[in-house]
């Protein structure tokens, strides 16, 4: 079919088609690319410039200076517990709720989903929503990160969609003449049929309680309970760990070199996790778009 | 994304409101696996838009919101008659509509063009490496962001100097910070924002292509009168998600991308609420601008909702 149909503005447009989307490729590619043979040269050499496709004077003392930071590894064990914790906590409140919207026979089904989609576009806003949070006794504690983004109301719409779609109504017949319970129906047969919906929200929660940056800057003042992304703040933008990671008798042209090898290293430890996962996880993420574009 | 669902059996519509309630009661189970979800929305969003009240209230901690004294609205006067008023609102709306003008078309040209790709590996490529870059913390971007275009050190500045310009200390010059705040963005979404409209493509069915080949069309007269007619719906839907966002641009990110010399570009609503009134301590002053700043969105949303609805079907309110 192809074949017959490729005229020569075809060829044009394949080519013109090929060079923009390499170009593309490059584009996305380089800056992690350039992060990644910085942070394993010497400092001076990217200094001089000469770090600009290939690594130049091998070196690991960034590394080295990272793996003997204790922040970072508290920041890293923080929020592996906060996003553990957390993504149970968003399931749990998702996926029945997400399930009870998508029955036809729910009386006042329409009603709920206001209540739900109103707080999609309207909302208290900062201020009330922290003294909301001082006043329950949340504020510094390590509940609050798991707590707060309980129910995104867009991944809850997601989830109701696909069981809409995938769990037929004659099942559901089929189960009530069997005697069933709807908790029963539930546990038994909808849960074992939604695999694939709760694996696409378990990680769509899970990378939202890794990434998050937000929380952690509002709620948290201990520098023990600071998650991943709020310790990188210090290190990335802020200088302040940096300090710490200094022997101190560099000079201060020295330290800002050392620094800068520092961020190029910090950078690729916080991507770490993500880049192992992504090749395996990607095509759930996928999924879930598309479950979401059913309906939108 | 569709909020009704009013496809109830004839049958069940003739039902009286005593088999209605029968109903409620059989399912009784369905409303306790709600009571998560609703718990979490009254506590966490409900009664804070209660206490938006605030913004009309001189706040006494000790008496809580409810019981503080009413005071009307000089927090508003406030607001409106700062100087730096008027320059939040223009950074706001500026960053805003930058981003939408420049990052709404290309996820879809990426759509199109993916779509057209004779080479299937080739696309699977692009797709692995493009939707990649969403996943990452806006934290570690702004890391990237400083480390790339630092002035001394950053592989920009080399090749700028390379290519013998001077070099240039982008993060403190105010005129960029919207350009990188914006192209940094679009780095990082552009993949990802293009699996919706490949989801709409591939929904178009193969035939309607075969036939305008058969006809002689070649490759841009089907993206022309195929393609982008099939993915209008998911484009304007979009779009009117994203015109209710006009004036919420990403607080963190903005935040972080901070510093003192690029202020006059950078500083927007929701970041000076943070510093205003959540460590300034006026509460009330950042529940008003707050308060604004959700009444300025959701006119937008409605208002652009509105507009859709006079030129087409594809509506979402």
């Amino acid at each position: 079919m192809r074949a017959i149909g490729k005229t020569k503005g075809d060829v044009i447009f394949d080519i013109i088609n090929y060079v923009i989307l390499s170009i593309l490729l490059l584009v996305l590619v380089y800056p992690i690319y350039f992060i990644v043979i910085a942070s394993l040269s010497d400092p001076h050499a990217i200094y001089r410039g000469e770090v600009i496709y290939k690594i130049a004077g091998f070196n690991i003392d960034g590394y080295t200076r990272i793996l003997h930071t204790p922040q970072i590894w508290i920041g890293y064990r923080n929020s592996l517990l906060y996003m553990t914790v957390g993504t149970l906590v968003n399931l749990f409140i998702t996926i029945p709720a997400a399930y009870s919207l998508s029955r036809k026979d729910l009386i006042g089904k329409n009603i709920i989903m206001g209540i739900f989609v109103f707080t999609m576009f309207f909302g208290g806003g900062l201020i009330p929503t922290f003294i909301l949070i001082r006043d329950l006794n949340l504020y510094n504690t390590p509940w609050i990160m798991i707590i707060m983004g309980g129910l995104n109301v867009y991944n809850m719409i997601v989830s109701r969609t696909f069981f809409q779609v995938n769990i037929p109504n004659e099942l559901l017949e089929a189960a009530k003449i069997d005697g069933s319970t709807n908790t029963y129906f539930f546990l038994r047969i909808v849960i074992p049929l939604s695999k694939a919906i709760i694996a696409v929200m378990a990680l769509y929660y899970g990378v939202g309680h890794w990434n998050n940056f937000f929380t952690g800057l509002i709620y948290l003042k201990d520098k023990e309970l600071y998650p991943l992304q709020v310790v990188l703040r210090d290190i990335l933008t802020q200088n302040q760990v940096l300090a710490d990671m200094m022997s101190g008798d560099e000079s201060f042209i020295e330290q800002q070199k050392i620094a800068d090898s520092i961020k190029y290293g910090v950078i690729i430890v916080a991507c770490i996790p993500m880049l192992i996962l992504y090749p395996f996880v990607q095509r759930y993420f996928v999924k879930g778009v598309m479950i979401g574009a059913i309906k939108g | 994304m569709a909020i009704s669902d009013n496809k109830y059996d004839n049958s069940f519509k003739r039902r009286s409101k005593k088999l209605k309630w029968r109903l409620i009661a059989e399912n009784y189970e369905l409303y306790l696996f709600l009571v998560p979800a609703l718990l979490y929305i009254i506590i966490f969003h409900y009664i804070p838009i209660y206490g938006i009240q605030l913004a009309f209230k001189k706040y006494m901690p000790l008496h809580g919101i409810w019981g503080s004294p009413w005071v009307g609205f000089q927090q508003f006067e406030m607001l409106f008659n700062s100087p730096s008023f008027w320059r939040l609102i223009r950074n706001t709306v500026w960053l805003s509509l930058y981003s939408l003008i420049a990052g709404f078309p290309l996820p879809i040209i990426l759509a199109l063009l993916l779509q057209h790709l004779p080479n299937a590996l080739f696309k699977k490529i692009v797709q692995m490496i493009s939707y990649a870059p969403h996943f990452i913390s806006v934290v570690v971007i702004v890391g990237m962001i400083n480390v790339l275009l630092a002035p001394n050190s950053g592989v920009i500045n080399h090749l700028l100097a390379i290519l013998g310009f001077e070099r240039i200390y982008f993060m403190a010059k105010p005129e960029f910070f919207p350009s990188i705040y914006v192209w940094s963005g679009i780095w990082q979404r552009l993949g990802f924002g293009s699996i919706i409209y490949m989801a709409a493509l591939s929904g178009i069915s193969q035939q309607v292509h075969e036939a305008a080949i058969v006809d002689g069309a070649n490759k841009l007269q089907r993206i022309w009168y195929i393609d982008i007619p099939g993915i209008i719906p998911t484009a304007i839907i979009l779009l009117i998600l994203n015109a209710g966002n006009i004036m919420s641009v990403g607080f963190e990110k903005v935040l972080l991308m901070q510093n003192p010399l690029n202020m006059s570009t950078a500083e927007v609503i929701s970041t000076y609420v943070y510093k205003v009134g959540l460590q300034g301590g006026r509460f009330e002053f950042g529940t008003a601008v707050g308060l604004f700043n959700s009444l300025v969105n959701a006119f937008l949303l409605v208002l652009v909702n509105q507009i859709a609805r006079s030129y087409s079907e594809n509506t979402l309110l």
